[in-house]
């Protein structure tokens, strides 16, 4: 169960969470619909940890564990997980590389034993078959040279091996053709259960056709303005923000 | 000035009674060493003491009553002061004196790091200096390995064992790929070398295994003045380790180390380094000077020298691995890795001298800085008139790790052969704050998603180290720039 009470946040003077209370319980799925510019990013990249956003107010718990006390690994050691909007790449270290040091580096904070490199082929030869990520690209280097697409389809093939217990998508749907939306809205699925929590940021209704939301929440402005059923997301298509924002502003 | 200076006498006295003692000096040698200072009867004594043939106690003069006319290299962006060679023992091993008699007496950080960089535990000793005889069996270790290699006519021996076997080998290659009179470092090393490693492989000859996997332990009392000699006879192939990536502990400042390789019709030498000498604290105290001449030629048609380094230790580092294409299409490649953190300072590089027709060059250097370091990449291509077709490329790419550092890229061309290529790409780039949170969100820590970002930059050079040594240097990249972030 995530928590998120009365955040406020800013960068350098500029407050961009203005406020913001979200709660998500256990094995739900919420969505995050909103203007650009609202702060759904900063909110994303604040729950991840990202020491350039200052809190300066409010808490953000995980089953009564304050995030905000943790540095970013311990957060993803807790299970928290965001795939970013813009994934980075990282030059010279292939896509296993990275992701078995990333796997083993959770363990060991969690105090779990490493995975050996034949126990991770295991695990991920079957996950990156169904995403769609070849081989070939398990062994280039993370996210060079790589389309958008195939950028997204990684993070989402990352979350997979990580099994988190609260993920956050920052608009993973922008930038997929209609085919790889589908997979990997099969990928994000296939996770669903009843302890993993997630948080689904994205600017089109089409992508909640596949991964049907519990919530849909409306952010503008740095706060949530409107929380309703997927009904809400239908009416925004139709709709736009234009109430939202004038009511913010 | 006066208290520091050798005593001369008594110097005169331990060469008398080595004179009168003609054979056993090697039995007894142990418990001696020459006063602190450098003149021609330290050089004598050190010849006297090494046992050397007539010839080479004439060519070490000639070296030191050069040397004393020399200048020190002044060239190098580099920020030394002034070296003071009366004030240091050419021949002793001080630490000697205070050796640790069990890990137990070891500084716990040392440990710490053989730790982190997965050194075996028996090996661990002998690198914190340990007293030898009371861990490890070296002998019988080097004699396992020195039977295989007779078997293929190999002579894998130490400098001095090879001055008195294999003179002819020692006499016609020894100085002749760097001369005494090269540069100053080089002309002391000439001067006072007391160890260093021997090889040559015959003809046809494929040397079995990498060279000085055990070597690691062996060399560590010779790190000072080190020479090393490597013959590759036509068509043969050897691959040479030096160094360790375990931090060496040694209180003398000064090295001057002369690397010459000869590789004949046919033949390939390939030459990979770690170097990882104590660096200094993190305010610049103390720390090894660490200035090597080393040096390939490519004297036969189709041969290939290849050096691989990885240089991460060393408060200052003054190193350019260079090979000289003679033979016609023959390659010389340098695939080099410098890591300096907090005050270190390193100014390295190589020189590829085209002479032969149709030779080719490759330089991939990768330079990262963090702290307060400061680092040059500082090459020289050369094409003379009669290197038809000869063709170079290279590529500098720097990286930067805080606002302190800096990194400086000098590449010198010089072509007089208008059928020669030269392509030349260079880089700086920092790690941005972006691709650490990246890291850190999938659950790495500040540093390992350091270590993982510059192993990354480094891996076309990494890639070219001997597998087992890969590993071991991987995470030497992430223990040597620990404290660099954050
Ligand atoms: N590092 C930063 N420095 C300055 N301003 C920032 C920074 N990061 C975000 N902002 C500002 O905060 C506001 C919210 O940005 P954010 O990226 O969270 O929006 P978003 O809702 O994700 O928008 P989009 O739908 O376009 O992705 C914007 O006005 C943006 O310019
Ligand atoms: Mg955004």
């Amino acid at each position: 169960m995530i928590s998120i009470k009365n955040l406020h946040a800013r960068i350098e003077e500029k407050e961009i969470i203005k406020g913001l209370s979200l709660e998500i319980e256990a094995g739900k799925v919420h969505a995050i619909m909103g203007p650009n510019g609202a702060g759904k990013s900063t909110l994303a990249s604040i729950i991840a940890g990202r020491e350039e956003y200052e809190v300066t107010d409010g808490e953000i718990l995980m089953n009564g564990k304050n995030l905000l006390d943790l540095e970013p690994e311990e957060r993803a050691a807790e299970g928290v997980f965001m795939a970013f909007q813009y994934p980075l790449e990282i030059p010279g270290v292939p896509m296993n590389t990275f992701m078995r040091t990333a796997l083993n580096a959770q363990r060991k904070l969690r105090g779990e034993d490493e995975l050996d490199s034949l126990a991770y082929l295991k695990k991920i030869k079957p996950l990156a078959k169904t995403l769609g990520v070849s081989d070939d690209m398990l062994k280039r280097a993370l996210n060079e040279g790589c389309s958008g697409g195939e950028k997204k389809r990684n993070e989402v093939l990352q979350m997979a091996m990580l099994e988190p217990t609260f993920a956050v998508l920052d608009e993973t749907d922008s930038g997929l053709d209609i085919d790889a939306l589908r997979v990997v809205a099969d990928g994000v699925n296939a996770l669903r259960n009843e302890q993993r929590s997630f948080l689904v940021i994205t600017h089109y209704q089409r992508l909640l056709d596949y991964i049907k939301p519990d919530v849909v929440h409306v952010l503008a402005d740095g706060r949530i303005v409107e929380t309703g059923g997927p009904e809400l997301a239908l009416r925004l298509e139709e709709e736009g923000y234009a109430k939202f924002v004038g009511e913010a502003a | 000035m006066s208290d520091t200076a050798p005593d001369n006498t008594e110097i005169k006295s331990h060469i008398d009674a080595l004179k009168t003692y003609k054979a056993g000096f090697v039995t007894d040698i142990e418990s001696e060493k020459a006063p602190k200072g450098l003149n021609e009867d330290i050089v004598r004594f050190i010849s006297a003491k090494k046992g050397d043939p007539e010839w080479l106690l004439e060519w070490r003069l000639k070296a030191y009553r050069h040397w004393e006319t020399m200048p020190d290299p002044k060239w190098a962006k580099l920020d030394i002061p002034e070296i003071d060679y009366q004030d240091a023992y050419y021949f002793a091993a001080p630490k000697m004196a205070n050796q640790p008699k069990s890990l137990d007496e070891v500084d716990p950080k040392l440990l710490e790091t053989y730790e982190k960089l997965g050194i075996p535990l028996r090996e661990r000793e002998i690198l914190a200096g340990v007293a030898v005889d009371a861990v490890f069996d070296s002998v019988s270790v080097g004699t396992t390995y020195k039977d295989k290699l007779a078997e293929e006519g190999i002579i894998f021996c130490s400098i001095s064992e090879a001055v008195k076997e294999h003179p002819e080998l020692v006499r016609k290659y020894m100085g002749s790929v760097v001369p005494f009179h090269d540069n100053k470092h080089a002309c002391l090393n000439s001067a006072v070398f007391t160890d260093g490693s021997f090889v040559y492989i015959p003809p046809g000859v494929r040397c079995p295994m990498e060279l000085s996997t055990y070597f690691r332990i062996n060399e560590l009392n010779t790190g000072q003045f080190e020479r090393t000699l490597i013959i590759a006879d036509k068509g043969s192939y050897v691959s040479y380790l030096e160094g360790c990536t375990a931090p060496m502990r040694d209180e003398r400042q000064l090295h001057a180390a002369v690397v010459e390789l000869i590789a004949l019709e046919d033949a390939e030498i390939k030459y990979s380094t770690v170097q990882n000498w104590y660096p200094g604290d993190e305010d610049g105290k103390g720390g090894i000077y660490n200035f090597v001449t080393k040096r390939g030629i490519c004297a036969g048609d189709r041969s290939k020298i290849s050096w691989t380094q990885v240089e991460t230790g060393s408060a200052v580092t003054w190193k350019y691995p260079s090979c000289i294409l003679k033979g016609n299409d023959s390659v010389g490649e340098f695939y080099s890795v410098a890591i300096t953190n907090n005050q270190q300072q390193a100014d390295t590089g190589t020189k590829m001298i085209h002479m032969g027709k149709n030779t080719k060059s490759r330089i991939i250097s990768k330079g990262i800085s963090a702290g307060k370091s400061n680092q040059t990449y500082r090459g020289q291509v050369k094409v003379l008139p009669g290197a038809e077709g000869a063709r170079n490329f290279t590529q500098c790419d720097s990286l930067l790790i805080g606002k302190e550092c800096g990194a400086h890229t000098v590449p010198y061309i010089d072509s007089k052969n208008s059928s020669a290529v030269l392509e030349h790409e260079a880089t700086t780039s920092k790690i941005a704050d972006a691709q650490l949170f990246y890291c850190r969100q999938r659950g790495l820590n500040e540093e390992e998603a350091v270590a993982l970002i510059v192993n990354g930059f480094c891996r076309e050079v990494m890639q070219n180290l001997p597998m087992e040594f890969a590993v071991e240097a991987q995470k030497l990249v992430g223990v040597s720039l620990e404290g660099s972030v954050g």
